[in-house]
């Protein structure tokens, strides 16, 4: 219960950090953002709702603290502004329409390739110096070298303009509306398969190695040896004993990846024009939409903070070492 | 405390049989050295020469280097000129790669993007990893108070997710290759300070060490001068390792049109091939050499990388200790 506590408390201070972050950034810049963003609008916006940004990013005459406080207040009670580029939708309905998608598009990557990369680290580290040992490694290290992005402009060229096999991009064809029926959910798929395969092939060498190298290590146990010594079959000794107990790095890095997803899918996004909170951030920085472009940050780093601390939780379970430590 | 190298000698002597053992033999235990005595470095430059990943990774990234230093005279003149060749041309032997959207020569833009982004991925990679030592040196070293506002500290940058800080902060701060370097440091420090700092909290506790701070060393000497030396592998991966990230997010910043566009780098390069459509025309020969050169870069680092993982960790040689059996009955 201790160890929870604390957890939570470095979340929140992570969460109050990156608050801080995005309240003094604006000061930072050169100019006046609500000026750059009065000229983006083309004249939509009234004087009121100049005043109203201003007073949001701590424009206003009040003394710093005060500002700060009420920044904080808002940031807490879920108001985040008005988008400019949407000019009347506030900013949270923006993030909330497309924030969907990017968990649809990273969680597919991220189950695909961390069960795919833990299972040929399992075989790996169990058949050493074998061949999915020799040759995999150094091959997926090489592909995994390449960027996010580039590798989904080749997915892209080849199997989308070239082969023709998938669509080129947005999250599902024109004419359609989200809704469950077959056809819109294969048209959707349709669409997820490239951006998705392209994720879980740069990511999944970094699940094999991690995962090989912990299973190394555990092989090396005693338990490991009692019970091949007991005479279990092979299989058993390697996915009960050996592959369990080295499942549990991976589980923190399941944590960390959470975040590495939506930090990837955003190039992975820009490319397939995926409607997913990525590519709503890249247009927010294009257009200028100052409180877009902070509702968006706030809402990634408050996805990854309570991803980690319920990956904590899970860890408290399966590891019961941590409770003392 | 000496500055000659004990362990020289002690590697020296028997450099084959603790490397390259026969299959299937134990590898001896390490000679134990006395308190003071410093670990084989030596063993580790020596360990990399013998190593083929790490030969061939090296030279790779030296040929790198040479193309990127050379480009003046391979392909003299500004290579962003447009229109020093047709437009969208595919590869022949006036133009090896094929020329842009704009007629500009795609050899020359790679070559000259290499020294852009060799620069940015050097310069981010020194500046990160001596920011994570001197912030894990010193939570480590010092403890108590220090170290707990500093593990904070970087647990706290650890988790802000780094690309959409990236892309914020780059939309932020005004444009230029100096704001991509300032971006990646801040956004990249925080992993080798965490490893730099468990690494050097381990040798914090050794007798050495404490025998300095009893003789009253000043602590920077003892921090720099004893405990930095002994781990010279752990800041090398950590180095190569925050070049490849420099390299890989400057190439991500730049394609999202955040860096400087007017710079030519693999980034910006293929921000314009995006940029020109040279995906909708079909002209892969635009985008395809500067993501092979980043990614051949960011190969050869890992490859150093993975060779000096070996020589550290016995465990991961393929010649481990009764695994071969295993693997043969498996």
């Amino acid at each position: 219960m201790r160890f929870i506590l604390r957890n939570l408390g470095f979340y929140l201070i992570a969460f109050w950090a990156s608050i801080t972050l995005n309240f003094m950034l604006p000061r930072f810049m050169p100019g006046d953002p609500v000026s750059r963003m009065f000229a983006q609008s083309q004249d939509q916006m009234r004087p009121e709702q100049v005043e109203e940004l201003r007073r949001l990013f701590g424009l206003d005459d009040r003394p710093l603290w005060r500002q700060y406080l009420s920044y904080v207040h808002d940031v807490c009670t879920g108001q985040l502004g008005v988008s400019i580029s949407r000019f009347p939708t506030p900013v949270s309905e923006v993030i909330g329409a497309q924030i969907g998608w990017t968990l649809l598009l990273g969680g597919t990557a991220l189950v695909l390739a961390a069960v795919l990369g833990n299972l040929l680290g399992i075989v790996a580290a169990w058949r050493r110096g074998g061949l999915v040992d020799s040759v995999l490694p150094p091959l997926l290290i090489f592909v995994g070298s390449f960027p996010y992005f580039w590798l989904a402009m080749g997915a892209l060229y080849l199997f989308g303009l070239t082969l023709g096999w998938f669509p080129l991009r947005h999250a599902y064809d024109v004419g359609f509306t989200p809704e469950w029926s077959w056809a819109f959910v294969s048209n959707a798929g349709s669409h997820l398969v490239l951006p998705a395969l392209t994720i879980v092939v740069v990511s999944v060498g970094g699940w094999m190695l991690g995962m090989r190298n912990t299973m190394i290590a555990t092989t090396a146990e005693d338990y490991i040896t009692m019970a091949e010594a007991k005479g279990l079959r092979p299989m058993r000794i390697m996915f009960r004993y050996a592959a369990r107990n080295a499942l549990l790095p991976s589980v923190t890095n399941l944590g960390m990846a959470l975040g590495f997803i939506v930090g990837g899918a955003l190039l992975t996004e820009v490319v397939f024009a995926y409607p997913g909170v990525g590519y709503q951030l890249l247009s927010a920085v294009q257009g200028l939409d100052y409180p877009l472009m902070q509702g968006i940050f706030l809402t990634i780093t408050a996805s990854v903070l309570f991803a980690n601390f319920v990956v904590d939780l899970v860890y408290v379970r399966l590891d019961p070492r941590v409770r003392v430590g | 405390m000496s500055v000659t190298d004990p362990g020289r000698t002690a590697a020296g002597a028997t450099p084959a049989g603790v490397i390259t053992g026969p299959p299937g033999r134990p590898v001896p235990p390490p000679i134990p050295r006395a308190a003071g005595a410093r670990p084989p470095r030596r063993g580790l430059l020596a360990g990399l020469r013998r190593s083929r990943k790490a030969t061939a990774g090296a030279a790779l990234l030296l040929l790198f280097v040479a193309l990127a230093l050379l480009a003046p005279v391979l392909s003299p003149g500004d290579p962003s000129l447009i229109g020093s060749g047709g437009a969208a041309e595919p590869p022949s032997a006036g133009h090896l790669l094929g020329t842009t959207a704009k007629g500009q020569d795609v050899l020359g833009l790679t070559l000259w993007g290499a020294r852009s982004s060799l620069f940015v991925g050097f310069t981010v990679g020194a500046a990160a990893t001596l920011l994570g030592v001197v912030v894990g040196m010193s939570g480590a070293y010092f403890g108590r108070f220090v170290d707990g506002f500093l593990s904070l500290l970087t647990n706290v940058f650890l988790l802000l997710p780094g690309l959409p800080l990236l892309v914020i902060l780059a939309a932020f701060l005004p444009p230029g290759t100096g704001t991509v370097i300032v971006v990646l440091i801040i956004t990249g420090w925080a992993g080798s300070a965490r490893v730099i700092r468990s690494q050097a909290l381990s040798i914090r506790g050794k007798d050495y060490v404490a025998a300095a701070v009893v003789t009253g060393e000043r602590a920077p000497w003892i921090m720099f001068r004893e405990i930095l030396p002994n781990m010279a592998s752990v800041v090398m991966t950590t180095f190569l390792g925050c070049v490849i990230f420099g390299i890989g997010a400057q190439a991500g910043l730049e394609f999202l049109g955040l860096g400087d566009v007017s710079v030519v780098s693999w980034g910006t390069n293929l921000y314009w091939a995006g940029n020109d459509g040279a995906l909708m025309t079909g002209a892969w020969w635009v985008f395809v050499p500067s993501g092979v050169c980043i990614a051949l870069v960011a190969f050869a680092l890992a490859m150093v990388n993975y060779a000096i993982d070996e020589i550290t960790n016995p465990r991961l040689r393929t010649t481990g200790r009764g695994l071969s059996r295993r693997g043969k009955e498996g």
